[in-house]
């Protein structure tokens, strides 16, 4: 039959079975994911234009129009647009019909039983070997068969009048290898398409206090959790001597009818999930009604030993429990620093080490002022032995999280779990096939050994070579 | 004793043994050949060890386990592991293949590459993780893929000898695109030397990224005049390797390195580098993602450039294994896999934004 007379399906077939094609789309995929990693996805075309001007020197008007260009084309958010996914789609379709057009004659040899061949083909084989030994071909047979199971193979025997041979082969399932490779990015690409469909990505910002029934998705879509999530607080935590945060960390109660079902912290690296939600730890901030609405946790513990848990605002007061001492909150600083001069002064809008500025009285008469520092454990002592520790300036700071829904993320991993598999068997195992001959000659008896492998040879030459030593040392220990 | 002792004996080391190889290859004096391999396993435990004492040294300055410290979180860092991944791999080819010809080859790479790092003033303090790199992932994810990385490096030295080795004539396509390439690798390489010893002496300024002087000596600078030499320059350079490109070629040749060693190994680091590639860098690196950010694949420029990358490779793995294509075209392709591998690991954090920026300081 030739190239004409094929049917349309056939010829459709043959393109999609093809690598040719395979490497057209591999050469789509990458140099639009090249222009898609230039221009920044889903931004501000300002950034944009700026970057085009930087990298190719174009100006401003010029970058403009190349940027309105690129945008009709779908190139400011391609992994979205309609023609990155068909080329999804093609690799897809290309990697099913080239794994089925393959996938028989791999199967025949996979269930292909390895038959006895005549000895004039060993010497064809990638690897061969043979030796003479002294003996009768019976005694030799039995020390053969023994060295064979001992590189591992379990042998066949086959005797054709004086012809005696063994066969075995090994892993030739390997050789699905590349096809269980191939079904593990269909798996995955399945997953992806699961979680498009049947999932969510969305955003929460939750002051500390405040409780959600529902996260945003863009241009503030809201999407409903099905349950209540409240953040109990949230916290900087920065390294010892240093403005390096170490980790940020949100409180987080889930609220099911007004009854708390599950409490947990959760940092960068370690979300909640609840419900097939998860909760992602991915920023924060300061409420946009600013420190007023804070409110000052701190610790004073008297002389003897007696401490209690004030919450107060700024320009409020309170008493030292057990004493006559009076406190009252003056000033509020979000990042104290004092500088060579001794002065207190501010260095940051964030709460890099929240400070009160609290005046003491006694029986109505000033005795000390001062700030108490959150990350200065010194500055709580006061001169009178009694201590105010700074706990939290609370209801200032949001949470920032992402939210995220994917029914599809287990089938992702399923497909990351089958490449892995495949991968190691095309890669690390090999089908290895063996044949052993044993002819009995004038007063002695030679073998002959043939081998293949459909990768790695070299570790198959060492195992045969481990086969011929055995045979050699038996024949010398035995005479 | 500090680490940074440790690691300047295997710059040391990696020098003496570089000249000692390119000595063996001149007077093949057995002799030279064992001392060289002495000093460069000499030169490897002495990296291994800085490698361990930093990463005593940031389990202690970052007060986490030693799972988690794992000094691989900035460029100082990962050029370091880089190097030892390289010598490693090559101290395995050596004792493998019984052959210390590419010795002079590998220990330049290596001994050049801790050079740029002590020229460039890059950061070498120990800096405590940032919360996102706080996982353990980091320690699979990124090891993983430098080791794949390195054997990428080798397949891309390989690959670029054996196009050396077999093309025959100046007007050939392999010879042309040989020329090309090794030209554009060097003129690369000299362009970022000549930054480091402009701006050096300018600045002084350690604090200063990289990213903000990347070829501005040359194919960056304000005088077009400069940018105009530079692009002059790369082309006389590569007019003078295609002038005289069958030079290298019987110099390798009489390395007692044959095509079929230099295919074989091409093949091998790529067929054990690409499912660590896959396994580490990609499966890895998305289950963090998923955990971190809470997205598996972001489509963020280094994933991106990764996904290139594994496509090269595996368009490397089956127009070999599929198609039957040997040789010079297969080679090509794992020298063009390689530009990728570079663009993955610094293109991406020097001159591109995104997720992954952790690497640029």
């Amino acid at each position: 039959m030739t190239e004409n007379n094929k049917g349309i399906f056939d010829r459709i077939w043959d393109i999609f079975a093809s690598v040719k094609l395979a490497v057209v789309i591999f050469a789509l995929i990458s140099a639009t994911s090249i222009v898609g990693t230039i221009i920044e996805q889903q931004a501000d075309p300002e950034k944009n234009i700026k970057v085009l001007v930087k990298m190719f020197g174009f100006d401003h008007e010029t970058a403009y129009n190349v940027l309105g260009v690129l945008h009709k084309l779908g190139f400011t958010d391609m992994y979205h647009s309609w023609w990155f996914l068909l080329f999804l789609l093609l690799f897809a379709a290309n990697l099913i019909i080239c794994s089925l057009d393959r996938l028989p004659r791999i199967l025949k040899l996979v269930q292909e039983k390895i038959h006895p061949v005549p000895v004039d083909y060993l010497e064809k084989m990638s690897v061969r070997r043979s030796i003479s030994i002294k003996g009768k071909a019976a005694g030799v047979r039995e020390r053969v068969s023994a060295a064979v199971k001992d590189i591992g193979f379990s042998a066949s025997e086959s005797a054709e009048g004086q012809a005696l041979q063994f066969y075995a082969e090994k892993g030739n399932y390997t050789r699905l290898g590349v096809y269980i490779t191939h079904l593990s990015i269909l798996v995955i690409l399945a997953g992806a398409i699961i979680g498009i469909f049947f999932g969510y990505n969305a955003f929460l910002n939750l002051p500390e206090g405040d409780v959600s029934s529902v996260a945003y998705q863009d241009k503030g879509r809201e999407v409903s959790l099905g349950f209540d999530i409240r953040c109990d607080d949230f916290e900087v935590e920065y390294y010892p001597n240093s403005e390096m945060p170490k980790a940020y960390k949100s409180w987080l109660s889930v609220l099911k009818n007004g009854q708390v079902v599950m409490q947990k912290p959760i940092v960068v690296n370690d979300p909640l999930k609840y419900e097939g939600i998860t909760f992602y730890q991915s920023s924060y901030g300061i409420h946009p009604d600013g420190y007023g609405r804070g409110m000052v946790v701190l610790r004073a513990a008297a002389k003897d030993g007696r401490s209690e848990q004030i919450n107060i605002r700024v320009g409020e007061k309170f008493t030292i429990p057990g004493t006559t001492v009076e406190a009252h909150i003056k000033d509020f600083s979000p990042a104290l620093t004092f500088n060579e001069m001794g002065r207190a002064n501010t260095f940051s809008e964030h709460m890099i080490n929240p400070a009160v500025y609290i005046e003491f009285y006694d029986k109505g008469v000033q005795k000390f002022s001062g700030w108490i520092l959150k990350r200065n454990p010194k500055s709580w002592e006061l001169p009178d032995g009694n201590r105010v520790e700074f706990v939290d300036m609370w209801g200032v700071q949001y949470t920032g999280m992402q939210v995220r829904k994917d029914p599809g993320v287990f089938i992702v991993y399923l497909g990351c779990i089958i490449m892995s598999v495949g991968l190691y068997m095309s890669f690390f195992m090999s089908h290895r096939r063996l044949w052993v001959s044993v002819l009995e000659e004038k007063g002695s008896v030679k073998v002959i050994v043939g081998a293949s492998a459909n990768r790695n040879r070299a570790s198959l030459e060492r195992r045969i070579d481990k086969l011929m030593n055995a045979l050699q040392s038996d024949q010398k220990g035995g005479k | 004793m500090s680490s940074s002792v440790f690691f300047g004996s295997a710059t040391l080391a990696y020098f003496i043994a570089m000249m000692l190889y390119i000595s063996y290859l001149a007077f093949r004096k057995s002799a030279v050949g064992m001392i060289a391999t002495t000093i460069t396993v000499a030169g490897f435990l002495s990296q291994t060890a800085a490698i361990l004492m930093r990463w005593g040294e940031f389990a202690e300055i970052g007060q986490m386990g030693l799972i988690r410290a794992v000094p691989l979180t900035n460029l100082y860092e990962s050029l370091i592991f880089f190097v030892w991944c390289l010598i490693l791999a090559y101290l395995v080819i050596e004792f493998k293949y019984k052959n210390r010809s590419f010795g002079a080859f590998i220990t330049p790479i290596a001994a050049l590459a801790l050079a740029f790092i002590d020229l460039s003033g890059m950061s070498k303090n120990i800096q405590p993780l940032v919360p996102a790199l706080q996982s353990n992932w980091l320690l699979a994810h990124v090891m993983m893929s430098f080791i794949s990385y390195a054997l990428f490096a080798i397949s891309f030295s390989t690959g670029l000898m054996y196009l050396i080795v077999r093309s025959e004539k100046k007007n050939e396509p392999s010879y042309i695109f040989w020329t090309v390439t090794f030209g554009i690798f060097l003129s690369t390489l000299i362009a970022m030397g000549l930054d480091f010893m402009t701006f050096r002496v300018a600045f002084m300024g350690k604090q200063e990224l990289i990213k903000s002087y990347l070829f501005r000596a040359t194919f960056r600078n304000e005088s077009s005049a400069v940018v105009m030499l530079s692009f002059a320059a790369t082309a006389g350079l590569i007019f003078v390797i295609w002038r005289f490109g069958d030079l290298l070629k019987r110099i390798i040749l009489s390395f007692n390195i044959s095509a079929e060693l230099l295919d074989e190994l091409t093949y091998k680091s790529i067929a054990i580098g690409f499912p660590i590639f896959t396994l580490g860098g990609l499966i890895f690196g998305a289950i963090w993602a998923d955990q971190a950010w809470g997205k598996y694949w972001t489509w963020d420029p280094k994933e991106t450039w990764s996904l290139i990358t594994w496509f090269f490779y595996a368009f490397f793995l089956h127009s070999r294994l599929m198609r039957g294509w040997k040789g010079r075209r297969v080679a090509a392709v794992a020298v063009l896999g390689f530009v990728a591998v570079i663009f993955t690991y610094l293109g991406v954090n020097l001159l591109l934004s995104g997720l992954h920026s952790y690497g640029s300081q």
